[in-house]
């Protein structure tokens, strides 16, 4: 069980490998009345093809920001929440908190794991609330999507994002609830998970520093 | 008996070839349908350039086209095995390299004709029009004896009461302004309209100046014609604006001075 | 830690695991192209009607009393919405694609099963979301398949059908969007992961190149789409003005929106929209070269090209958007170097061009129906191409912009080469599908009027638009010039219905045959490919547990010395046999 356990640790690390031609069965186990589940690396895969396109997304998104604003003569931008420094913290140490989890599980302490990856999901879903308040206090102060095209790419570009980071916390909550998954192991779920979790808390770097800088 | 099949149909495919081909050939060279008659410098430039890409297109076209019709004749199955080839480098070095020279060489040739139209603005003492697209009509602005053109509002905008452009009849350059629902320009003159529109995108186009330009709302966009010849040509719209896009719809008077002169001191009298 | 080796993905039982909610990619396959074969009699219908309003302005048409003008540019909208999405976006890559790519890398199925069933589940209600546009208040959109703002913003008050008929048209295509992202997302990971033991990238037949690369086309591309959706729904119900300038006026009335750029929306859209048209024809390309080969039994001339010629028009393709806005009020500096990247496409689009005539030259040709259309759709992509290089330069734009020069244009490319490419996969796999053979004599009286065919439709486009006739005109009287261009209108109607006719030939024959048909060998067509090594149909996992070892590329036709004039992909060193399976 260790031997294979190794085996598919190594798999993990091997990116975009080659398509199988190192095993005589092409990745696949035998058939044991149907297809057999999928090698892992395709969830990895996957996951950075996600990121590829959801870049594109917020690259759309983003250029829309830099043109609106360019050709604007009713540009007027607006103080930002300083919560959101806060939940920009918060977001950064979330990342900080999956790495230990995922440092644990490699380490076989699976309780540990546990609690700091849900840990992690608690400071997700805490960024996320810091987030709404945010919304609420520029609705106090007047400013809404439609105010200015400011605030209209404010609100465009942190909802996009909280919806992202939603998602991303109904996988960890999956990810941390179940005790067995259906096809990935938890191994290369993590891994995905991770990738698109500091993913996440990267773009919203950007997202703050461009907001920050450009008004 | 499965030759003699594959013969005809072989054949069928080479002779419809040789047809589109040669049909298609000769409405081109025949001008069936064509460009109409060029008034300006700048339009028999583009037509200059659309018979250069025609020619080498032509080419392209006609080789490419009996290419394909000759092979699939001369290479129907007739029970022999087939030549095993995984193709030529050379070849497609060469066909690769001829290609890339003649198409970014037609790109490059291209640019003289846009340049002028588009690089450098109007020449100085150029006529000032302004054309104004709204739906589903044209209006155009001249300026008047003052030169300059009027203060306009969107708030003003008024179609039932008269004034389709918003003009500010309490200033006093626009006491002068001309606005018309059709085109005049004197012949021979450099003309710079200025384009916008009120509502949605329109696009002014005028066949025979081989002129075409979007009026965008939110844009003033300045471009610049020289027609060298009289006459009456109709102005369409040739961007998407609705349901009365097919009717919005001008034209455009190249006239005399004098007669230009005239048109304006009547057109004066309407406003 | 537990490891995820259990078996997922059984054999299903049930007619709803096994018909409609199925993990299995070929079903999934084969319900996109059912899909699509509606959405094509939807959007061809809509053509006729246009055509036959255009021709008989006052007649009272089917469904219509006499159409007005909204009515034919909400068909026109429809129209193209209808078969660039719902045709040619969805039956030569998600179709077919779907199909075959998993077989032909000698895969199980797709990387993501569940996702496969899902991106279809979504397009099937974006289609059904777009066809409620026409049925809600005010009807469907009149702002053609291209939606620009202010018109397509401003809603109601600017037309007919713009409110929510055009906002379900957005809904629809942002649904389609997430399909669309999801069914990239399988393709390039199958393509990547999950090839078999030999199965090299470039031994991969040309079909899976043009399905990858299109795929990653489709991740880039329809991300952008989403956003400019989304954006434009806020501009229209939210009060945001991304698009929306200020100060603009429609029926008097001032709207209160402010400092938007229509260029905006131009720039996303159309940044997505070109990679749409190669989005479109790539898998077309890929599988005519694979259907050239077989037929003509030799292997395509310069394999290695073709597959770099495939990224180059992907790679340039993501780049030359602008030249759909030459006359936009875009910089026209700008203009200049679209122009020379447009240009710049012709070189790897000629390659494929000499190539097909390479691989055909010296060969032994069988003129099955699949060979016809292929043959077709180089004939149809050489008149549709050329033409794109006139509308390249934007001094020759100018006069053709916006006219029926371009309406010709893209119908010959994606109109109709594109539908050849699908008509060519369908007549090559149907056996392998269906385990029946297509009538091989109806396939090729298909073939004929149809060729013919949509050259008397479309040629005739190129003639007119030369003459100044504008796009997007449901009527002609209010124009003096166009006139005299009525008998050519005439005569594409005339066209227009006599192909219309001769695809019930094809719908025929497809059905029929799934019923009547001939039963179909394991390989018919003597091919060299993995998919012609299965049954047919092949088996709920696809090679019985056996998964193939490949040996050598996928178009060794009439290998010297060998004992067939075929050498499966599959089949050991040496064997030269042309055995099926191994």
């Amino acid at each position: 069980m260790a031997g294979r356990a190794a085996t598919e640790e190594l798999e993990l690390i091997e990116v975009g490998g080659a398509g199988g031609a190192d095993r005589g069965d092409g990745g696949w186990g035998p058939d044991e009345g149907g297809a057999p589940a999928p090698p892992q690396r395709v969830y990895l895969t996957g996951i950075w093809l996600a990121l590829a396109s959801i870049l594109m997304f917020f690259t759309a998104l983003v250029s829309a920001y830099v043109v609106r604003q360019g050709i604007s003569t009713d540009w007027a931008p607006f103080p930002l929440p300083g919560i959101l420094w806060g939940n920009t913290l918060v977001l950064l140490a979330s990342s900080v908190t999956l790495e230990r989890a995922r440092r644990l599980m490699g380490r076989g302490d699976e309780d540990a794991f546990r609690r700091w990856w849900l840990g992690t999901t608690v400071l997700g879903l805490l960024f996320l609330v810091g987030q709404v308040v945010a919304w609420g206090q520029l609705a106090s102060a007047g400013v809404y999507l439609a105010s200015n095209p400011s605030s209209s790419f404010f609100y465009v570009l942190t909802t996009a994002h909280g919806l992202h980071l939603l998602g991303g916390i109904a996988a960890l909550l999956y990810i941390g609830f179940r005790k067995e998954l259906q096809r990935a192991s938890v191994a290369t779920a993590t891994t995905a998970a991770a990738a698109y979790w500091h993913f996440l808390g990267g773009l919203w770097v950007l997202l703050f520093g461009l907001l920050n800088l450009r008004g | 008996m499965a030759e003699k099949r594959s013969g005809l149909v072989a054949a069928g495919l080479a002779v419809s070839l040789v047809v589109i081909t040669l049909s298609t050939v000769y409405f081109f060279l025949q001008k069936t349908w064509w460009f109409p008659e060029p008034i300006s410098t700048f339009a028999e430039t583009v037509d200059e350039q659309f018979v250069r890409t025609l020619i080498i297109t032509g080419i392209v076209f006609f080789l490419a086209q009996l290419g394909l019709g000759w092979v699939v004749f001369r290479y129907r199955d007739r029970g022999a095995r087939a030549h095993y080839s995984h193709g030529n480098t050379m070849m497609e070095i060469l066909w690769t390299t001829a290609t890339a020279v003649m198409f970014i060489g037609l790109g490059i040739a291209a640019e003289r004709a846009w340049a002028s139209l588009h690089f450098q603005g109007a020449a100085p003492g150029a006529l000032q029009v302004e054309i104004t697209g709204k739906q589903f009509a044209w209006n155009f602005r001249y300026a008047g004896p003052d030169g300059v053109f009027g203060r306009t509002d969107p708030s003003l905008i008024n179609d039932a009461g008269g004034n389709p452009v918003g003009l500010d009849r309490g200033d006093a350059a626009a006491q002068d302004d001309i606005v018309t629902p059709t085109m005049a320009v004197p012949v021979n003159r450099e003309v710079e309209v200025i384009l916008r529109a009120t509502d949605v995108t329109h696009s002014f186009f005028v066949r025979e100046l081989r002129f075409k330009q979007d009026l965008v709302p939110g844009m003033l966009i300045r471009l610049h014609f020289r027609a060298e010849k009289e006459g009456t040509f109709e102005v369409v719209c040739a961007e998407l604006c609705g349901l009365g896009h097919h009717r919005m719809r001008t034209t455009l008077q190249v006239l005399s001075a004098e007669e230009y002169e005239a048109w304006l001191r009547e057109q004066a009298e309407y406003q | 830690m537990a490891e995820a080796h259990a078996v997922v993905h059984e054999a299903p039982t049930g007619f709803i695991r096994k018909y409609i909610f199925s993990l299995d990619h070929k079903v999934i396959g084969i319900q996109y192209i059912l899909l699509a074969l509606a959405a094509v009699f939807v959007g061809m219908f809509l053509s006729l009607l246009m055509r036959l309003h255009l021709v008989w302005p006052n007649a009272k048409l089917p469904f219509f009393d006499v159409m007005t003008p909204e009515q034919y540019l909400a068909l026109m909208t429809m129209h193209g919405t209808i078969m660039v999405f719902f045709v040619l976006t969805t039956a030569p890559q998600s179709g077919f694609g779907n199909y075959f790519l998993p077989i032909q890398i000698g895969a199980a199925d797709m990387a993501f099963p569940t996702l496969n069933m899902l991106s279809f589940w979504f397009t099937f209600l974006a289609f059904v979301v777009m066809l409620a546009a026409f049925f809600v208040t005010g009807g469907a959109p009149i702002s053609g398949w291209t939606g620009y703002p202010p018109l397509s913003a401003l809603g109601q008050i600017a037309g007919p059908g713009l409110g929510w008929g055009q906002s379900l048209w957005i809904i629809s295509i942002a649904i389609f969007c997430g399909a669309s992202l999801m069914g990239a997302l399988n393709f390039i990971t199958t393509t990547l992961d999950l090839r078999t033991k030999g199965m090299s990238l470039m031994r991969m037949p040309l079909t899976c190149w043009a399905w990858f690369v299109t795929a990653i086309l489709a991740l880039l591309g329809f991300a952008v789409l989403l956003a400019a959706g989304i954006l434009l729904l806020l501009d229209r119900h939210a009060g945001t003005s991304f698009f929306i300038p200020g100060g603009l006026v429609v029926t008097d009335q001032l709207i209160p929106h402010k400092g938007g750029s229509p260029l905006l929306w131009q720039h996303l859209f159309w940044f997505f929209g070109h990679p749409e048209v190669y989005i479109a024809i790539l898998p077309g390309m890929g599988l005519t070269s694979h259907v050239l080969s077989t037929f003509a039994r030799k292997p395509i001339f310069g394999y290695r090209a073709m597959v770099y010629a495939i990224f180059a028009i992907a790679l340039l393709g993501l780049s030359v958007w602008g030249h759909h806005m030459f006359i936009s009020g875009m910089s026209p500096y700008s203009a200049f170097a679209f122009s020379l990247l447009t240009m710049s496409i012709g070189v790897p689009s000629a390659i494929k061009t000499f190539n097909w005539i390479g691989t055909l030259w010296g060969g032994q040709i069988r003129f099955t129906a699949a060979m016809l259309f292929a043959i077709g759709f180089v004939s149809l992509f050489v008149s549709g191409g050329v033409t794109g290089l006139f509308l390249a330069q934007p001094a020759i734009d100018l006069p053709l912009h916006d006219t029926y020069f371009v309406v010709g244009h893209f119908h010959m490319v994606m109109g109709v080469a594109a539908i050849f490419g699908i008509f060519a996969a369908m007549y090559y796999w149907f056996p392998k599908m269906f385990g029946r053979q297509m009538s091989e004599f109806l396939g090729k009286l298909h073939f004929w009027p149809t060729f013919i065919g949509v050259y008397a439709i479309f040629m005739p486009m190129h003639f007119i638009g030369l003459s100044g006739h504008p796009r997007r005109y449901p009527d002609t009287t209010a124009v003096q010039f166009l006139g005299a261009l009525d008998d050519v209108h005439y005569f594409m109607t005339i066209a227009a219905f006599v192909t219309i006719g001769a695809q019930f030939i094809f719908v025929g024959n497809f059905f029929w045959s799934l019923w009547k048909g001939k039963k179909a060998d394991i390989n018919p067509w003597e091919a060299t490919t993995l998919e012609w090594t299965v049954p047919s149909p092949p088996p709920h996992d696809n090679f019985h547990g056996h998964y193939p070892t490949v040996y050598r590329g996928p178009y060794e036709y009439s290998v010297p010395g060998a004992e067939k004039d075929f050498i499966p992909q599959n089949a050991p060193d040496g064997a030269g046999t042309g055995a099926g399976a191994h």
